[in-house]
């Protein structure tokens, strides 16, 4: 391997590039380098590559018979180049050094910059040791020490059966499990160089029953980083029970009566409503498109004064955990609002660059075919005071949401997310089942009546879709009073 | 992207190394361009070319197992095409899925438009315009927070071990700009408009941005709405949001494994308004994306759905056409699974109307522009939906757009409740379809 010192931009294609073509280790950093130094010798303030390889794999079981397995194979690159503020990401599959080159001039004639001419220097490219977080934390063996294809099939149709015994009115029943392996290294012009393997599972139920006309359907799933055993210690007949039940109660389910009630919202998934309502209204990416109300209010109160709240990605094995974001950074513990107080936002890189505020090891993307962004780890309310007990007891009528579906929040500030099972609170008391509430409102007015947690801090698997694409991430909350929420229904 | 033929003779090769003799391959390349501007600066541009296919290979024990790879030149097909063997052991044993019957058929000839792409300079110039017009439309547009225009060329093709091989190629363009309000002591208001066409020069970005300022505006003297039952018109655009969210209705494999609201004999049952026909179908000559065949090779055609409020369809792949003795309708996805979906619903007055109904002189109406959130707010397999939407309350013929409401109510007796489909099309990027007036729906506001 030649040393990019002093290199002349004509000599690039008599260099001799060899390089480990099915792991990214040291033998990257000589090509990678030079490939920054051309990018830093055409006049872009910053370059950063991403590889990546995926070997991802999913099954579903359906009744008592596996209807799917699916492996996915993919490998592929992103380079990102800055000049200035505005910022260039082009992507492809070609991971040879002559595909990285192209996808390099592609970015930098974008930008409006080109490769130096024949006779220029190249800028040495100092990368740092390899980072290397694969090897360090013996992550090497995790792909062949997670469940076979055999081992896989085996466990659902076991679950499955065990939904069977313990469901009533079965319409349906689906058993799902994936698998995804992802090698990524990440090299930049500021010399960073850090690679890492991730290991994300998840696996779970949805459940179906039907009698007559009445309906209902639960969903249920786990998830976890790191864990090469995870499919083999999961406890699916605890599930199977918890989803029968919750489906049994939901059956016949009567229709929520629409209204502005109080509700307690269960600890676990029902942290979904902070990771809408304001979690990624704290992301830089809405600083940038302005499309949050929380961006001058930093220092200042924007929740109630018993509310508390982190992102974080170093929880062991939660579904969110990453020992470096996507642009090489180590995550962090970013405290995000301390008594109600607005603490730090979520940066990357480029939300950095463009609102100021430091980086926190959250730039994120679902893969190759897209740039990083400022997206959320594990983010959750943390513990309260109060017992459980105390939240009902402080309701006459009010709507206890127990599992929560998914959500959204528009550029105003406006969320929404559907409750899968709720009941009614009456004089402290939950009394019976209700369908189809929605809740709705805007951020800056449901965090002031976040006014009591448990203790009963829970965390949850869930997806997270943003302009980076799909990201694992954890929710969580203990069981809370929302004072007065919008719950939509008939 | 590699040839076709390059990745048929690199698969035949490899399957015979392998020991191979069935197999099959779907697959497609895309080269893409977008940028996106913040106050007259480009703020990302992105660029991507990614292929990527997958295989699927049948065992001599005649189980199928399938791959999917981004690694297209012979070594990564060679691999696919190993996992997949190693996948089909553990293949469905019931129901095994086989090439569609209609893999060489003829298919449909469509006049696709493939334009060259234009250079991101001007894409940037356009935008940028196209931002700037839009800021000075109103004084209370502060900006446009999502805004992108995107430019893409997607090539796709279908080959099978007997010889079927398909090929097709289009281009297409898209614009969305979505605005953000500001005034004194008013809530920010937010609206958008989207357009796409074959490519960056037939774009039509002044009704865009036109579209875009005009929505705004009438949303800025907005008030909430009491919660109750209204009359309710769907915009084409939230009615094909509804129809796409329940598309299951028509889904044969949805029926088959129990996931529809349909069931196989639903088929021949009244399950709309007979004022209301859909189609779907993929070589509309709207649909800027037409496609020709499916995942399977199957030719794609126009199936009606729903004919005057009877369902008079399902949508198929070859695997559950064999099933429901019917045939394949070209709606599949090639996967381990094979999955069927919708292309562009076409929705249509069915039986003339006993009444004629005009926004100019509603009263105590609800216009539904957009809803939101449908993949939070919809319970597909109940049938039942919770939405926030975009509107306005229509008072003698008066518009007063809505704060923060949502739309709840069950899809089936939505269909059935439907007293008037509008004579007017529109085109919306995912179908065509009229306003669709229907008679009362639940409405939450405060």
């Amino acid at each position: 391997m030649q040393s990019p010192t002093l290199l002349i931009s004509k000599e690039l294609p008599s260099l001799n590039y060899s390089y480990t073509p099915d792991r990214f280790d040291e033998t990257w950093e000589a090509p990678l380098s030079i490939l920054l130094g051309l990018g830093r010798a055409a006049g872009a303030d910053f370059i950063e590559f991403f590889l990546e390889r995926v070997n991802y794999i999913s099954c579903m079981a359906e009744d008592d018979a596996i209807t799917s397995i699916s492996p996915r194979l993919a490998t592929g690159a992103g380079v990102r180049v800055f000049r200035g503020k505005a910022d260039c990401y082009v992507s492809t599959n070609d991971l040879s050094f002559n595909g990285l080159k192209a996808a390099l001039e592609k970015g930098l004639s974008i930008m409006g910059l080109h490769l130096p001419a024949p006779n220029s220097f190249i800028p040495e490219i100092h990368l740092e040791l390899l980072r290397d977080y694969a090897t360090k934390k013996g992550k090497e063996a995790w792909l062949g020490q997670s469940s076979s294809m055999r081992e896989m099939g085996d466990v659902l149709l076991a679950a499955n059966g065990s939904l069977s015994e313990k469901a009533n009115h079965v319409q349906s029943r689906r058993a799902v499990y994936f698998r995804d392996w992802q090698e990524v290294l990440v090299a930049a012009s500021d010399g960073t160089f850090a690679r890492d393997i991730r290991l994300t599972q998840s696996v779970g139920y949805s459940l179906l029953c039907a009698d007559g006309t009445n309906r209902s359907s639960i969903n249920k799933r786990v998830g976890s980083t790191s864990e090469p055993d995870f499919l083999r210690t999961w406890n699916y007949a605890i599930d199977a029970e918890e989803v029968a039940e919750s489906a049994a109660k939901m059956l016949y389910a009567e229709y929520v009566e629409s209204g502005n009630y109080p509700v307690i919202m269960a600890n676990e998934f029902g942290g979904v409503i902070f990771h809408e309502a304001c979690g990624h209204l704290l992301e830089t990416t809405q600083i940038e498109r302005k499309t949050t109300p929380f961006a001058e209010k930093k220092g200042e109160k924007i929740a109630h004064e018993n509310l508390t709240a982190w992102d974080e990605g170093i929880t062991t094995d939660a579904f969110g955990t990453i020992d470096m974001d996507d642009e090489g950074m180590p995550a962090q513990r970013t405290l995000l609002i301390e008594n109600g107080i607005l603490k730090n936002f979520i940066s990357d890189r480029a939300g950095s660059v463009r609102t100021g505020h430091p980086r926190t090891g959250s730039g994120r993307r679902q893969g190759y075919t897209f740039a990083a962004a400022s997206r959320m780890r594990n983010t959750y309310i943390a513990p309260g005071e109060y017992e459980i007990d105390d939240l009902f007891a402080s309701i006459e009528k009010g709507i206890y949401c127990k599992k929560m579906g998914g959500g959204s929040v528009g550029a105003t500030g406006q969320f929404n997310f559907a409750v899968d099972e709720a009941y009614l609170i009456e004089n402290g008391k939950v009394t019976k089942p209700l369908k189809g509430a929605t809740l709705i409102g805007e951020a800056t007015e449901i965090m002031d009546k976040i006014s009591m947690c448990s203790k009963d801090l829970g965390l949850a698997a869930g997806f997270c879709g943003s302009v980076s694409g799909s990201v694992y991430v954890t929710v969580g909350q203990p069981h809370l009073k929302v004072d007065s929420i919008t719950v939509g229904g008939r | 992207m590699a040839k076709v033929q390059d990745i048929a003779a690199a698969a035949q090769e490899a399957a015979k190394k392998l020991g191979i003799e069935k197999f099959d391959i779907y697959g497609s390349s895309i080269d893409e361009t977008s940028v996106q501007v913040d106050q007259g600066e480009p703020q990302q541009m992105k660029a991507s070319q990614r292929s990527g296919v997958t295989v699927r290979v049948w065992n001599e024990d005649h189980t199928v197992g399938v791959t999917s790879t981004t690694d297209v030149d012979p070594i990564g097909l060679e691999l696919a095409l190993k996992t997949a063997k190693e996948a089909s052991y553990f293949g469905v044993k019931d129901n095994v899925p086989d090439f569609s019957p209609e893999s060489t058929a003829q298919t449909a000839e469509v006049k696709s438009e493939h334009l060259p792409q234009a250079p991101v300079s001007q894409l940037l110039e356009t935008l940028i315009k196209a931002e700037k017009e839009l800021l000075e439309a109103h004084p209370a547009i502060a900006g446009v927070p999502y805004n992108g225009l995107a430019q893409r060329d997607i090539d796709r093709f279908y080959l099978n071990s007997q010889g079927a091989l398909r090929h097709e190629a289009h281009s297409y363009a898209s614009l969305y700009l979505y605005t953000k309000t500001e005034e004194e002591g008013r809530k920010p208001r937010s609206a958008g408009a989207f357009r796409v066409s074959p490519g960056i020069e037939k774009l039509d970005v002044e009704g865009c941005l036109k579209e875009a300022a005009e929505k705004t505006i009438s949303h800025l003297n907005y008030d909430k709405v009491k919660t109750g039952k209204y009359r309710v018109v769907f915009s084409p655009e939230a009615f094909l949001s509804l129809i796409g969210a329940f598309s299951n209705l028509f889904n044969a494999q949805s029926i088959l494994d129990k996931q529809s609201l349909s069931t196989v004999e639903s088929l021949g049952s009244a399950i709309a308004s007979p004022l209301l026909c859909l189609d779907d179908n993929a070589l509309h000559p709207e649909n800027i994306g037409v496609e020709a065949f499916d995942g399977e090779g199957t030719p794609t055609r126009a199936i009606p759905l729903i004919k005057n409020g009877v369902l008079s369809n399902f949508l198929h792949s070859s695997g559950t056409a064999k099933r429901m003795n019917a045939q394949p309708t070209g709606h599949a996805n090639m996967g381990a699974k094979v999955t069927v979906s919708p292309h562009f619903f076409h929705v249509y007055a069915g039986e003339p109307a006993a009444q004629e109904y005009s926004l100019e002189n509603a009263d105590n109406l609800i216009l539904i522009d957009d809803v939101s959130a449908l993949h939070a707010g919809v319970q597909a397999l109940q049938g039942s939906f919770s939405l926030p939407f975009d509107g306005w309350l229509i008072q003698d013929g008066k518009r007063t757009s809505i704060e923060s409401a949502t739309v709840a109510g069950d899809i089936r007796e939505v269909l059935k409740s439907i007293i008037y489909v509008e004579k007017e099309t529109e085109f919306t990027g995912s179908g065509v379809a009229p306003r669709v007036w229907v008679d009362e729906l639940s409405i939450t506001g405060e």
